[in-house]
């Protein structure tokens, strides 16, 4: 049985065992005279019964789901003649991939060698051996721990307080779920970047100028050696975080100033939701306007004025970035420069001074704070921005600081070499990991300081 | 005193700049506004202006004479005879008999003005009537996408016409007798992604997004709702509940790319899970939402005042009860509110999806969870790459279905806000 279809059969269970165990609390009452005299209401009791049924059968799902795979691929490689064994982990992943081919029908199996032929007959075989083994082991979880609750049913028993410190352990552990899913992050980006640094040395790839991670695809081949130095990448990716924060700081921080000091309820109203909207746009929209307007654009207004400009400008993808950053610095800004006390403004503008001397000298001074804060989250959304860069900005890494030459980010690079089919083992693969881990190092420690400024200020108010 | 006066002379001059530098300062706010809703009415028009077109198709009717002889069939009802026969052959000399002046060296000529998938159309009308055959019918093709964009944007700029002048006169001549002509889309909407432009559509993008969305609503509304009714409600004040929190706020900023990373660590290499298909995408995404639903819960919770709680705990609720039964009926609208834009948010994701390899080129809609799928914003994402302008076209045509999307999400969202959410 398919792990969605055994899911829905083991909700039909988990129902089943409440129904037995609601019937069973309430024989078990009859003699005593109700309900009354048991512990806990039957709604406890089948709700016991249903949960003992579920949760080991659930597990077992799971864990069976995530892990067959894996096993069924080990044990197909396993089961291959000596001479046909892969050597390398990228060798593993092309046979594997031409033995489900030829298991999925794809590729007819008198185009392949007999052993590859007979280990998808394995395959196939194996699939067909642990769907049974899932749904038999599963059901038999199912029932068995479902029959184990419904017979330790009794009146005594307080099936309320079971219930409940189990949802409290459920609930603990969705919420738990959070660090594991950092835990995750930090170890898949952790293990594949020790790799890469095992066949790159650590000064190359922070010290280097060049990055063309073309590497040989077969040994005897002639190519570039391939060269990982990350600092073309990361001031391509400064430079257009740098294009996006000019377009977005003045523009954000300015409709903020407006919209709180200035306008009136019904403008606000309006306008609010419209800037708003702008943050709700997917990035693959704004990355089709930059590739496809702004930068003919302004390639296009580069050339009428006699300058060149690469038709994948830096500055399309930064300005584009920058428009979708706005509504982000606005309402962050707008948050702060509404949680500066009214008094301030009130003493200053008592003592004569205009509006935009008392937003200028007072309160943006007391608001700097928030605002230095959201502006450093602004920059951490910009580095990580994906969509956009990868459709507006080029792939040749450029050290420039010329915003009309193509360059190229950290995000551009990990997509470019993760898509597609990719060995696992190959420097240029490890070397997106490497990049990964950087780039989530960057994000996160702009985040941490940047929340903790804001919550600094946050304090001296309130 | 003169002193004082002098003062008051010097404020009274300086007031005119001083207001001046006022109304400058107010025009510079009203500038930036200007310029972001300029940029959004810049979007949506440079989109709808580019996409329109992708909502026509161009179709040619013909009176299609269904000779047996022509195409080399006797028998309707056999498989083999029927993907032997030619249908290209009644096709081209149907337009052939539309144009006069043709002559037997235009056949190559017209042939290219029909789309290369007309005959399957024919074949598969045929195959579904097999009486048809030896009738004359009159039915609707679409054209070749070269036609297509001539059709649609022959005085464009931009667009290059690939027709010779020969073909363009013929197309205008077929077009003013309403022989070609343009309609609804429907193609569109029903169909995959293909090589043909014209015959490319988004439905296999739909129902893949929706197979994603379904994973990634059913397991990071619950498992988010759990985890904020934990750390509301249950959750006791130590180092352990502040690293959680610590870790969702961190998890809420992290660049939506680096989940791919751990879709295709985790997911694909360490469980060995297949590319491609919805499961893995709504993991990965499930993983990237949930942060935003979860602070988004705990704020409606937090918004349940206490009153409420002493009560069901004085009526001698437990605990438990009291969430169960009392704050979370009263929190779900702010909970659906947050995770509806949540899932808008998940809709519109591009990158972590093609890390896992979602960005394949699948013809056929996905039937099931486990099926390689494309989604919507990676199908814009592919379109946006090609080379073809009629590919452009259909790329903004999907944004609009896209946006149509979110809007109407967002909408629901506000709507559900307003109309259910009570201000204690």
């Amino acid at each position: 049985m398919q792990p969605a279809n055994l899911l829905l059969l083991t909700v039909v269970l988990a129902i089943v065992a409440y129904g037995f165990g609601y019937a069973r609390s309430r024989t078990l009452a009859t003699p005593l005279g109700g309900i009354r005299h048991l512990k806990s209401l039957p709604f406890y009791y089948g709700a016991r019964a249903s949960l003992w049924c579920a949760i080991p059968a659930l597990v077992v799902l799971a864990l069976w789901a995530a892990f067959q795979g894996k096993v069924i691929q080990t044990l197909v490689l396993g089961s291959l003649p000596a001479e046909l064994a892969p050597g390398s982990a990228g060798e593993a992943s092309l046979l594997l991939s031409k033995i489900s081919n030829v298991a999925s029908g794809a590729l007819p199996a008198g185009f392949v060698e007999a052993p590859i032929a007979e280990a998808a007959d394995r395959l196939e075989a194996l699939r067909e051996q642990s769907r049974m083994l899932m749904t038999a082991l599963v059901v038999s979880v199912a029932v068995l721990a479902g029959f184990l609750g419904w017979l330790k049913i009794r009146p005594k028993l307080n099936a309320r307080v079971q219930v409940e410190s189990i949802l409290k352990w459920l609930f603990f552990s969705c919420a738990a779920l959070a660090i594991l899913t950092t835990v995750g992050i930090i170890f898949s980006v952790a293990f594949e970047t020790f790799r890469f640094f095992g066949k790159v040395p650590f000064t190359e790839f922070f010290f280097g100028s060049q990055w063309s991670p073309q590497t040989a695809l077969r040994a005897d081949q002639v190519a570039a050696e391939g060269a990982f130095g990350m600092i073309p990448l990361f001031t391509g990716t400064l430079l257009i975080s740098a294009i996006a924060m000019t377009v977005a700081v003045p523009v954000g921080l300015m409709s903020a100033i407006y919209l709180s000091e200035y306008a009136g309820k019904r403008v606000r109203g309006i306008v609010k939701p419209l800037l708003e909207m702008l943050a709700g746009i997917p990035t693959v929209v704004y990355g089709f306007f930059a590739a496809l307007t702004v930068a003919p654009f302004i390639s296009d207004l580069a050339a009428s004025i006699g300058i060149e400009a690469s038709s994948q400008s830096a500055l399309a993808a930064g300005a584009v970035m920058g428009i979708m950053i706005i509504p982000f610095v606005s309402s962050l800004s707008d948050d702060v420069i509404n949680a500066v006390p009214q008094s301030l403004r009130d003493g200053s503008l008592a003592l004569g001074a205009t509006q935009s001397e008392t937003m200028k000298k007072v309160i943006f001074p007391a608001a700097l704070p928030g605002i230095m804060g959201g502006i450093l989250l602004a920059v951490s959304r910009a580095i990580g921005e994906t969509m956009i860069v990868v459709m507006a900005a080029g792939l040749a890494a450029n050290l420039t600081a010329n915003p009309l030459e193509t360059v190229t980010t950290v995000t551009v690079q990990i997509v470019t070499l993760l898509t597609g089919d990719q060995e696992f083992d190959s420097a240029k693969t490890l070397a997106a990991f490497a990049l990964g881990a950087m780039l989530f190092i960057a994000t996160l420690l702009l985040n941490v300081i940047a929340l903790k400024i804001v919550r600094k200020y946050r304090e001296q108010y309130d | 005193m003169t002193d004082q006066h002098s003062q008051a002379e010097l404020v009274r001059q300086s007031l005119k700049a001083r207001y001046r530098k006022e109304r400058r300062f107010r025009a510079y706010g009203i500038i930036a506004i200007a310029i972001a809703l300029a940029a959004l009415v810049t979007l949506f028009a440079d989109i709808i202006g580019k996409g329109y077109t992708g909502f026509q198709k161009t179709t040619v009717t013909l009176n299609v004479d269904l000779d047996g002889e022509i195409m080399y069939l006797d028998d309707a009802t056999d498989k083999r005879q029927l993907k032997m026969a030619d249908f290209v052959e009644p096709l081209v000399l149907a337009l052939m008999k539309e144009i006069p002046d043709a002559t037997e060296a235009d056949r190559d000529a017209i042939k290219d003005l029909i789309n290369p998938y007309a005959s399957v159309t024919l074949r598969e009308a045929l195959e579904a009537n097999p009486g048809w055959l030896g009738t004359t019918r009159t039915m609707t093709f679409l054209t070749h996408t070269d036609v297509d964009v001539y059709v649609k944007h022959a005085g464009d700029e931009g667009y290059s016409i690939k027709l010779n002048d020969q073909q363009k006169a013929w197309v205008d001549e077929l077009e003013s007798r309403g022989i070609v002509d343009t309609s609804f889309n429907d193609v569109f909407f029903s169909g995959g992604d293909s090589r043909d432009p014209s015959k490319a559509g988004i439905l296999g993008a739909v129902v893949g997004s929706l197979l994603t969305m379904f994973v990634t609503l059913a397991l990071s509304f619950p498992i988010g709702v759990a985890a904020a009714i934990y750390l509301e409600e249950f959750a006791p004040q130590n180092k352990f509940t502040d690293f959680i929190e610590v870790n969702i706020n961190n998890l809420a900023a992290v660049p939506s790319i680096i989940f791919g990373l751990l879709g295709l660590a985790v997911f694909i290499n360490l469980f060995g899970m297949p590319r491609s298909v919805p499961v893995v995408g709504g993991l990965v995404l499930t993983l990237m939402t949930l942060p935003t639903i979860i602070i988004s819960s705990r704020a409606a919770i937090k918004s349940v005042p206490p009153s409420i709680r002493e009560a069901a705990e004085g009526m001698g609720a437990s605990k438990m009860q009291v969430v169960l039964h009392h704050v979370l009926p009263l929190a779900m609208p702010g909970m659906l509110t947050g995770s509806i834009i949540g899932m808008a948010q998940a809709l519109g994701e591009t990158a972590p999806l093609l890390l896992i390899g979602m960005v394949a080129f699948i013809v056929d809609v996905p039937n099931g969870f486990f099926d390689s799928a494309t989604v919507l914003p990676v199908q814009v994402f592919l379109w946006a790459g090609s080379p073809e302008l009629a590919f452009i076209e259909r790329a903004s045509a999907a944004i609009m279905v896209l946006l149509a999307f979110l809007i109407s999400m967002n909408a629901l969202a506000i709507w559900l806000r307003k109309r259910l959410e009570r201000r204690w």
